[in-house]
């Protein structure tokens, strides 16, 4: 059986960078960057995101099929986000029911 | 595959096959691409499941930032931040589970395991603490809701999602340790090892998934209104 064992010093670096990220991006939220905040603090947990998928989660090492398929997921949220923010984007806060008090 | 005939090489029929091989596969290898694909086929069901979530949550902000950032700054980011460090260490101690599995050492599978379940139960008592807090505060959603800001209605908002998505996420992660505790038992009883792990490797994939859930709730909830100071919670 082709086995790729991934060694236990990546598994802990990957989670020493992951550590690192999760303060950087509390760092930076101290300081108002105004959308700024949201661009680094996306970026940051979309990199944490990749490095759990492609060590933890064995993408690296996983068939093509598999990729795919986990693209695919990833892709049809952009779609779902990407359009119903077209929609809310363009048309204002009209759209949105809101709980009385 | 292969177009010998299937009596010849089907491992069932030879003498010594492996006993978790399922008798509808050739071989161990194809087993674990067929569970691997399937729990990922799962997971892109998991992935829209939150990711409506997280769509109100990108609609609802842009429409009400200023409420959404006042609610976010009464949450306790310390413990939410602490709790994203043990999550991030149960996602270290379930991979190395595997990686314990490949080397053959099984009393280490068994070991990462429970450090595994003892993380993610960490986790759980931390969220406890937290929503005791949100109870005493009235700022959990309903008839007793009070927020001290000019949009309390709005903040409510923020709270209801707070509430649906950490508790979605809360319940994914007492499955997970459910699960991780029925592989315990069988990882103690030595039923994996090198040559086949599966259902280590499927559940990791689950265990990593709602750890990634939390990396991007751990911003949007808690991170939105730390730059904001005074009032403190």
């Amino acid at each position: 059986m082709a086995e790729h064992i991934t060694p236990k010093r990546t598994y802990i670096a990957v989670f020493a960078a992951l550590l690192v990220l999760t303060l950087v991006t509390w760092l930076v939220a101290q300081v108002d960057l105004g959308w700024a905040n949201d661009v680094v603090a996306l970026t940051i947990a979309v990199t944490k995101a990749l490095l759990v998928l492609w060590f933890f989660m064995h993408l690296r090492y996983s068939t093509r099929m598999t990729v795919l398929t986990a693209l695919a997921g990833f892709f049809w949220l952009g779609i779902m986000i990407f359009l119903t923010l077209n929609d809310y984007l363009t048309r204002g806060s009209s759209l949105l029911p809101v709980m009385g008090k | 595959m292969a177009s010998s005939p299937i009596a010849e090489t089907h491992p069932a029929n030879t003498a010594h096959h492996h006993p978790s091989l399922q008798h509808q596969f050739d071989t161990l290898e194809q087993q674990k691409e067929s569970s691997t694909l399937g729990m990922w086929i799962f997971l892109v069901t998991e992935i829209m499941f939150f990711g409506g979530l997280f769509l109100a949550y990108v609609v609802y902000r842009s429409t009400y930032p200023q409420a959404f950032a006042a609610a976010s700054h009464t949450l306790n980011v310390l413990m939410g931040g602490i709790n994203t460090a043990v999550l991030i260490g149960s996602s270290l101690t379930m991979a190395l589970a595997i990686w314990a599995a490949q080397v053959n050492w099984r009393k280490g599978i068994v070991l990462f395991l429970l450090l595994t379940i003892a993380l993610g139960s960490t986790f759980l008592v931390v969220k406890a603490f937290e929503y005791r807090e949100k109870f005493e505060h009235h700022h959990v959603p309903g008839p007793n809701f009070e927020f001290d800001g000019p949009q309390p209605e709005h903040a409510e908002i923020y709270f209801s999602l707070y509430f649906i998505m950490t508790g979605l996420h809360a319940t994914h992660m007492v499955i997970g340790i459910a699960i991780l505790g029925v592989l315990a038992w069988f990882a103690y009883k030595g039923k994996y090892d090198s040559s086949y792990y599966n259902p280590l490797e499927v559940t990791g994939l689950y265990w990593h998934f709602v750890d990634i859930v939390w990396i991007f709730l751990f911003p949007l909830l808690y991170l939105l209104g730390a730059h904001l100071h005074g009032a403190a919670h």
